[in-house]
């Protein structure tokens, strides 16, 4: 017990403590700052809000093995087209709507969140809605008036939790531009809904599915 | 003086007279958790419960907005409990701490009856600054998160002023720079942005450098200060374990929040990143119970307050399967794209939360009882101790029954909605209908109303255990006679 090893020193773990500390968290600052710049709205990985102009799918890519958004044709939201301050300001009120109304906990949003009601990543690709047609009003309803709508054989419904009009169009809009993010295939091995136009055949090569 | 056995403050010193009333909102707090927690369990099962009136997600955001205040209130209660011991003099401005104390507990009552009557607001800013931030773990409105930090500075200020007057132990040293860095995270999740995925990656700065590094390295602190009290171990061992433990808890726990941005839009780097130091979370907590089963055995179990050490070593062992574990099992990304944001994550939050928090505040809780009662005998031959005993192993075992629940419906998720179904709402909803599934909500619930049964009894105990004792304490050897 008289001596101590430098390895087993009191001392020394307390340097090492402190050096390990303050080198990860520089290299967590560094690792911050460049992704962030990654993830700007307006990159490559989070595109512009005025993405919602767009058609936004969801297809396996080759090369990164999973699938990727893909921002197609113009097919702008409520059809009407918006530049980036005003795709932005509605997708902020959709954002804005989303925290109010504490979706959080009750859905996921991007993984993250509560598991009592379904994943809203890619929400406004989801199959479920039909068909693209009817897809946006059918969102705006349903947000609007969902207590006595059709949900599930587990009787688990979402309340009706006030849901303006105008909000429940922003709430569109957020999912929409949420759907176009880079989320590195997550989640994975999911079927869009059919996007394509009336005249093309079905199964067209942009649904194909990976894994 | 008062007899021992008998509750009297005068038994206390200043910090231990503020830090009892931090344990007692704590505990009330954690009762509320626990009813909430029942609640939305119900849910799952009836989903017509409450329904439009304490919906979901209303049940749920109390639940798990009541456990991470209930904690806080254990950490600042546990803190002010070491404080004048380990700086060897009074607390520095104890009446702030005090007006502090009632500040606190008013505004998290404000939050949670908002929470309950008002639920929600229009989508606009008003929402997020008067009634929630709809921000899983922090929808504290804004005005009580400004509320928060100048609370928390108080207490740092409190704390850290304290030891520069008096001394500073090494375990003094790690908590005032622990403080710092808990305390500046939160200021990170304090901001509006549309972007979610911006959101996202700063939220999980307050999230997981809690909760999977300040936090690790507080409840590292107050075991230290846990083992020398109940076993008599020498601070030179406990202070250089503790050193031991924040050089492997922080350097795997920084970076390992990269585990949190695989699937938030952030760059692919992160899964080398997040997968390879979040693999190396669980080795700080191997050392943990290493630490305390080997201290344990060196001193043959014999221990002033049997009740704060068993939960000292459930701390232990917690920790390292329901953080370390659990969190590794799925920390991959090529499991975690599976499993992430299934019941697979529920099962790891609560073994994670309460094997390695609730653990050791509830030691604390021991320690003060002790205390508080004169210094009083906590070990072998105490009148009542079936009390501790089964309040023990009833939350425990509800505990673990409850995290095996999920963690089946989490297999059965990943499986079934994700792997097979890809992941649609309609893959959604067969999973969550298959009989795995619902079989393990059912057992969630029994062992969830198991581990409630264990808070009652755990309650009863700290009302009662020790007041017909009137032995002193069982004394350590003296500290470098072993």
């Amino acid at each position: 017990m008289s001596h101590t090893e430098w390895w087993a020193s009191e001392s020394f773990w307390r340097k090492t403590a402190i050096w390990v500390t303050a080198g990860s968290f520089v290299a967590l600052i560094f690792l911050t700052l460049d992704s962030m710049s990654a993830i700007t709205a307006g990159s490559t990985r989070v595109p512009a809000y005025s993405v919602i102009n767009h058609r936004i799918d969801y297809v396996f890519d080759e090369k990164r093995n999973f699938q990727v958004p893909v921002i197609g044709v113009e097919e702008p939201l409520f059809g009407k087209t918006l530049t980036e301050a005003e795709a932005e300001a509605l997708v902020s009120r959709g954002k804005l709507t989303t925290q109010a109304k504490n979706c959080m906990n009750c859905h996921t949003l991007l993984g993250n969140g509560a598991y009592y009601a379904p994943d809203l990543t890619k929400a406004w690709l989801d199959p479920s809605w039909g068909s693209k047609e009817v897809r946006e009003q059918m969102m705006v309803d349903f947000l609007m008036n969902p207590q006595d709508r059709l949900h599930n054989g587990l009787g688990r419904r979402m309340p009706n939790l006030g849901i303006t009009e105008d909000e429940a169009r922003a709430t569109v809009a957020f999912l929409k531009w949420m759907a176009s993010i880079d989320t590195n295939g997550f989640p994975a091995n999911f079927t869009p809904i059919d996007q394509s136009d009336p005249p093309a055949e079905s199964g067209s090569p942009t649904q194909q599915q990976g894994g | 003086m008062a007899m021992p056995g008998t509750l009297d403050s005068a038994n206390l010193n200043g910090g231990q007279k503020l830090a009892v009333k931090y344990f007692t909102v704590a505990l009330a707090l954690f009762g509320a958790q626990i009813v909430f927690g029942l609640l939305a369990g119900i849910q799952y099962l009836k989903p017509d419960f409450l329904y439009g009136v304490l919906d979901f997600s209303v049940n749920r955001m109390v639940h798990i907005n009541a456990l991470v205040v209930w904690l806080l209130f254990g950490f600042i209660g546990s803190s002010y409990w070491l404080l004048e011991d380990e700086a060897g003099i009074p607390v520095v401005g104890l009446r702030l701490g005090n007006l502090v104390f009632w500040v606190f507990t008013l505004a998290v009552a404000v939050v949670v009856v908002v929470y309950l009557l008002v639920q929600i607001g229009p989508g606009d800013h008003s929402t997020l600054w008067l009634i929630n931030e709809g921000r899983e773990y922090i929808e504290a409105p804004r005005w009580a998160d400004i509320g928060i930090v100048a609370c928390v500075l108080a207490f740092f200020f409190n704390v850290a002023a304290t030891f520069a007057k008096g001394r500073y132990t090494g375990i003094g040293g790690v908590l005032v720079l622990d403080l710092i860095a808990l305390f500046g995270i939160y200021l990170a999740g304090m901001f509006y942005t549309p972007n979610i995925s911006v959101d996202q990656y700063w939220w999980w700065w307050v999230i997981h450098l809690w909760v999977e590094a300040t936090w690790e390295v507080l409840v590292g602190c107050l075991m230290a200060y846990g083992l020398m009290k109940t076993l008599g171990v020498r601070r030179k061992i406990v202070e250089t374990w503790l050193y031991i433990e924040v050089a492997l808890m922080f350097g795997s726990g920084i970076l390992g929040l990269g585990h949190h941005y695989f699937w938030i839009g952030t760059p692919e780097y992160w899964f080398t990143i997040g997968g390879f130091f979040s693999a190396l979370e669980p080795i700080p907590l191997v050392a943990m119970v290493v630490h305390s089963v080997f201290d344990s055995g060196t001193h043959n179990m014999k221990n002033n307050n049997h009740p704060a050490l068993a939960w000292i070593i459930a701390h232990a062992f917690g920790n390292f399967f329901g953080a370390g574990v659990w969190g590794f099992m799925h920390t991959l990304p090529q499991i975690n794209l599976y499993t992430h944001g299934t019941q697979w994550s529920a099962s790891h939050g609560h073994f994670a939360f309460f094997g390695a928090y609730a653990t050791l505040v509830i030691a604390f809780f021991y320690l003060a009882l002790q205390k508080w009662r004169g210094n009083v005998w906590m070990s072998g031959g105490l009148a009542g101790a079936w009390r501790w005993k089964w309040a023990l192993g009833l939350l425990n075992l509800g505990m673990v029954g409850m995290v095996m629940a999920m963690l089946v419906a989490g297999y059965e998720q990943s499986q079934i909605e994700r792997a097979i179904e890809g992941s649609s709402w309609v893959g959604y909803f067969v999973a969550q209908a298959h009989p795995w599934f619902v079989q393990g909500m059912w057992w969630r619930q029994v062992f969830g109303w198991m581990f409630a049964a264990g808070f009652v009894l755990l309650v009863w105990d700290l009302l009662t255990l020790g007041r017909s004792e009137r032995r002193p304490a069982q004394v350590h050897a003296e500290p470098g006679v072993r």
